[in-house]
């Protein structure tokens, strides 16, 4: 067969894809060891690694593209060259899970970091076209907030260690996206929480800010148990079997291959499955633990754009995707009504969007956005719908980062650095037209309107729910749309619209004392970062400068055109094509190019069958010396009829909002008095979203006190009544010990000892005292004796 | 075996050079008592190398009278010091190393 000879393209920037994490790593160490004493302090650093990453990104992403193409070339070569032409301009090729694209080998590269016990750990790259996308992603949206963090956090008395802890995170992201192995993912995994708890504290000096920054790292450490535990299990299960084909348990490749080879016990894959979705839920904010990400808020706002909408949030949901076979097999996606996965993005998406009707802070309504669009990413990665979900990634980094940094700007320039919607905003449109405009585009993409990218992932998602039949979780997918358009609506009419309040009239109130002290912990940061006086000169709202605006500008231009990478509307699908990977079958030993430098193995025996889902990948094992590293999965195929109720749901829910908003807050006689305030069953249902499912009692309260405090108890009972009697005990048997040995040992042998060879010692020196006459001559008899002596002694040896 | 008349003609000379060394008072004496015992070495190295028939202890030698004459330099010299600052050079007095 020719295809096995063939060679797929590489390049230099794909060989080298490693250098992405490197470069902002050491730009960290630079910034932290000099930043202080450079012009712009430690700024220029972070923008030019960030730089010179998405450089490298960017070069890897087109060569990745070429061996896609180079790959697809060879592989269509041999099913007829008409056909590789027809597949590009009929979208319906990809059909009934027909998806005849080749096999692309991924660039992976390793190199040993430590051995312990025989078990070697080692670091690298695994580029695909999920990895490629996510470094592309994240160095592009950390270049554009590190620029627009210039402006925002200018002046701020720890400007350096902003730009430090940023550049680390991004490394981390980073590290964790090129993972070869579960060690490095978690390694990178590890370095974001930490900087994330940096970050979301970095204006400390406020109780709330810092005990934000805590409850952030704390309920994201309860997720990464589950990662270590799930790490475990699945090494445990795989390492056999992986170590046979020349690789290890770690490997994600391996777990991949080894998962849907049909030798893995169903058990080891749906604990080690559960075990890792507790971390993904954990760090992508899903259903119960999802509370931290709301009051992450408390961070600069360039924080939040990029920790919590394109880069830490994400890392649950890449995960998942990442080692998507484990899940697919130990969850029997497609084969199961309803799995775990589903379900969690099912309860966060209604339960975050419900919660977002009730802030004030928009900060906060993006928050929970957030999490709710975080749900559809798991839901779509729950019910088999793998590349929508991270088409929804990739579209939703982009329009939600420009809602963070428009929200930001109308902070920074328009609110007085107040970010209570009621209270401060109101009529900004006409004042800031370009946060405005960049608001409102992004808005529409968030809530899946036409022609805009979300409408392309999120409705890829509910479509391929019901595609897959998961016809329940269609009908949340829908709900969740309409309510994301309405509460969007809600946010936007109190900040653009209407009447102008607070803040946003041009009033000051520099006292914010009496601003909702607890749950608003992010309005208060001005405090720390000590610019206020730059805005008194100012007089009212204006537009941001354009260190504001550039990125603002940029990511809402993506946040309309994203989306036609795959827009099966109109006939697009270059993101299927570049970064979905193809489940076929391929030769077992492509397992061992993990240990090859990366160099592209040939082709393997491409095993493509057109069908529906009883063969192929992950529905049939593979045959003997054949291994597989994704599922094969089919797409829904795209038409406006059943595009129409999400298309309907979300203008009923925009209308519906929007007529409440103006009927509501608009009201000439008693602004702001909400619904709530108007009807009693809706002010319970409000009290119930704005204690946020009393799930912070709950964690609070109740786990915490019935965990925390008993054992703080049991825990100073034991210090009191065990430790301190043993370390008493012990002090006591000690000390008497101790004299024992200073009379008997001490005293009597070891000074007797040291006594008696100093006694020795000056006896003797006082015999010999006399041959030191200090007379020269006798020296010289004394010496020529002892040599006449030896003389003697050596010609009586010799005789 | 007329090499052995060099070694005896050495060993009175290194004989010589003790006797000097232990019996003399004076510190420009003792010291060329001692460049007697090295002459002495001198001519039971060049003994040595008749015998052998080899030119290495002739360089040796060369090197004794080498190594002597610096050594005879330092010895001079504090033997003058010695003399300026006590006014003498009898070694019985200088016995301030005594134990």
């Amino acid at each position: 067969m020719s295809m096995l000879a063939a060679t797929l393209s590489s390049g230099w920037f794909l060989e080298n894809a490693w250098l992405i994490p490197l470069i902002p790593a050491i730009g960290f160490v630079l910034i932290i060891l000099f930043g202080k004493r450079m012009p712009q302090g430690g700024s220029e650093v972070g923008l030019v690694s960030m730089a010179a990453s998405l450089a490298i990104a960017i070069g890897a992403t087109v060569q990745w593209i070429q061996r896609v193409n180079s790959a697809s070339a060879e592989g269509e070569h041999a099913l007829g060259g008409f056909f590789g032409f027809a597949r590009a301009i009929v979208p319906t090729a990809t059909e009934e899970g027909g998806h005849s694209a080749a096999f692309v080998e991924p660039v992976v590269r390793t190199w040993t970091w430590w051995q312990s016990g025989g078990l070697e750990f080692g670091v690298g790259q695994h580029i695909d076209g999920l990895a490629i996308m996510l470094l592309l992603l994240v160095t592009f949206i950390s270049l554009l907030v590190q620029i627009y963090s210039t402006e925002y956090v200018s002046g701020d008395r720890r400007f350096t260690h902003f730009f430090a802890a940023l550049t680390l995170f991004s490394a981390g992201m980073l590290v964790m996206v090129l993972a070869e192995n579960m060690i490095q993912l978690i390694l990178g995994w590890e370095i974001m929480g930490l900087c994330s708890f940096m970050l979301i504290g970095h204006w400390w000096e406020e109780t709330a800010n810092s005990k934000a920054a805590l409850k952030a790292f704390f309920t994201v450490r309860v997720g990464d148990v589950g990662l270590l535990v799930g790490t475990a299990v699945i090494f445990f299960g795989a390492n056999d079997w992986a170590v046979e084909r020349g690789s290890n348990g770690f490997s994600i490749r391996a777990i991949s291959a080894w998962a849907l080879s049909g030798e893995a016990s169903n058990s080891v894959l749906f604990w080690g499955g559960v075990a890792l979705f507790i971390a993904a839920i954990g760090k992508s904010g899903q259903f119960p633990l999802h509370t931290w990400l709301p009051d992450a808020m408390a961070g600069p706002t360039p924080v939040s754009s990029l920790l919590h909408s394109s880069t830490m949030v994400v890392a649950g949901v890449f995960l998942v995707a990442r080692v998507y076979p484990v899940f697919f097999v130990g969850f029997d996606i497609l084969d199961t009504a309803v799995n775990l996965i589903t379900i969690i993005g099912g309860i966060t998406i209604i339960a975050a969007a419900a919660l977002a009707f009730v802030q004030d802070d928009i900060k906060k309504v993006l928050a929970y956005s957030t999490v709710s669009q975080l749900g559809y990413m798991m839901l779509g990665l729950g019910v088999g719908a793998w590349l929508p979900a991270v088409f929804h990634i990739f579209t939703h980094a982009f329009f939600k980062c420009a809602l963070f940094l428009a929200a930001g700007s109308v902070s920074h320039s328009g609110s007085h650095h107040s970010f209570d919607m009621k209270k401060d905003m109101g009529g900004l449109a006409r004042k800031m037209p370009v946060t405005a405009t960049t608001w409102m585009i992004s808005t529409a993409a968030l809530c899946g309107i036409p022609f805009f990218s979300g409408f392309f992932s999120k409705d890829e998602i509910i479509d391929n729910a019901s595609h897959n039949g998961y016809q329940f979780f269609y009908w949340v997918g829908l709900i969740g749309a309409a309510m994301t358009a309405a509460y969007m609506t809600r946010a936007t009419y109190l900040t653009f619209f209407g009447k102008a309040r607070g803040a946003a009239a041009g009033e000051h109130h520099d006292d914010h004392a009496d601003d909702h002290a607890d749950d608003h912990g992010a309005d208060h940061g001005h405090d720390a970062h000590g610019h206020d006086d730059h805005h008194d000169a100012h007089a009212g709202p204006h537009e941001s400068p354009w260190r504001i605006t550039a990125p603002l500008v940029i990511l809402a231009t993506l946040a309309i055109f994203s989306g036609y990478l795959n827009a099966p509307a109109v006939g697009t699908h270059y993101f299927t094509d570049w970064v979905e990977p193809v489940g076929v079958a391929v030769e077992a030993d492509a397992l061992h190019s993990a240990g090859d430098e990366g160099h592209a193995l040939g082709l393997a025996a491409v095993t493509a069958e057109e069908g529906g889902y009883s063969e192929g990948c992950g529905f049939s094992d593979p045959a003997e010396g054949t291994v597989c590293y994704a599922p094969k999965l089919s797409h829904a195929v795209f038409s406006w009829s059943k595009a129409a109720p999400s298309i309907l749901l979300v203008a009923f829910g925009i209308s519906i909002s929007a007529w409440l908003s103006m009927g509501v807050f608009g009201d000439r006689r008693n602004p702001l008095k909400g619904l709530t305030s108007r009807s009693g069953i809706a002010r319970r249902g409000h009290a119930f979203l704005v204690n946020k499912y009393y799930l912070d009692h709950l964690y609070e309260g109740v786990i915490v006190r019935a965990v925390a405090y008993p054992m703080a108890k049991a825990a100073y009972w034991i210090n009191q009544n065990i430790l301190d009697g043993i370390v008493n005990g012990v002090g006591r048997s000690g000390r008497s010990t101790g004299e024992w040995v200073y009379r008997n040992l001490d005293q009597r042998v070891v000074d007797g000892a040291v006594n008696a060879s100093g006694f020795i010692a000056s006896e003797t020196g006082h015999a010999l005292q006399p041959v030191q006459s200090g007379k020269v001559n006798q020296y010289g008899a004394l010496l020529f004796g002892a040599a006449t002596v030896g003389a003697i002694v050596l010609i009586l040896v010799n005789i | 075996m007329y090499a052995v008349n060099f070694l005896i003609l050495g060993a009175l000379l290194f004989a010589l050079g003790v006797f000097g060394v232990i019996a003399r008072r004076n510190a420009v004496m003792v010291l060329m008592s001692i460049e007697l015992i090295l002459n002495a070495v001198n001519v039971n190295l060049i003994a040595f190398a008749l015998m052998n028939d080899s030119a290495e202890g002739h360089v040796f030698a060369l090197y004794v009278i080498a190594v002597a004459a610096a050594e005879v330099g330092v010895g001079l010299a504090m033997v003058l010091m010695i003399y300026r600052n006590r006014r003498s050079i009898a070694l019985d007095e200088l016995s301030a190393l005594k134990g």
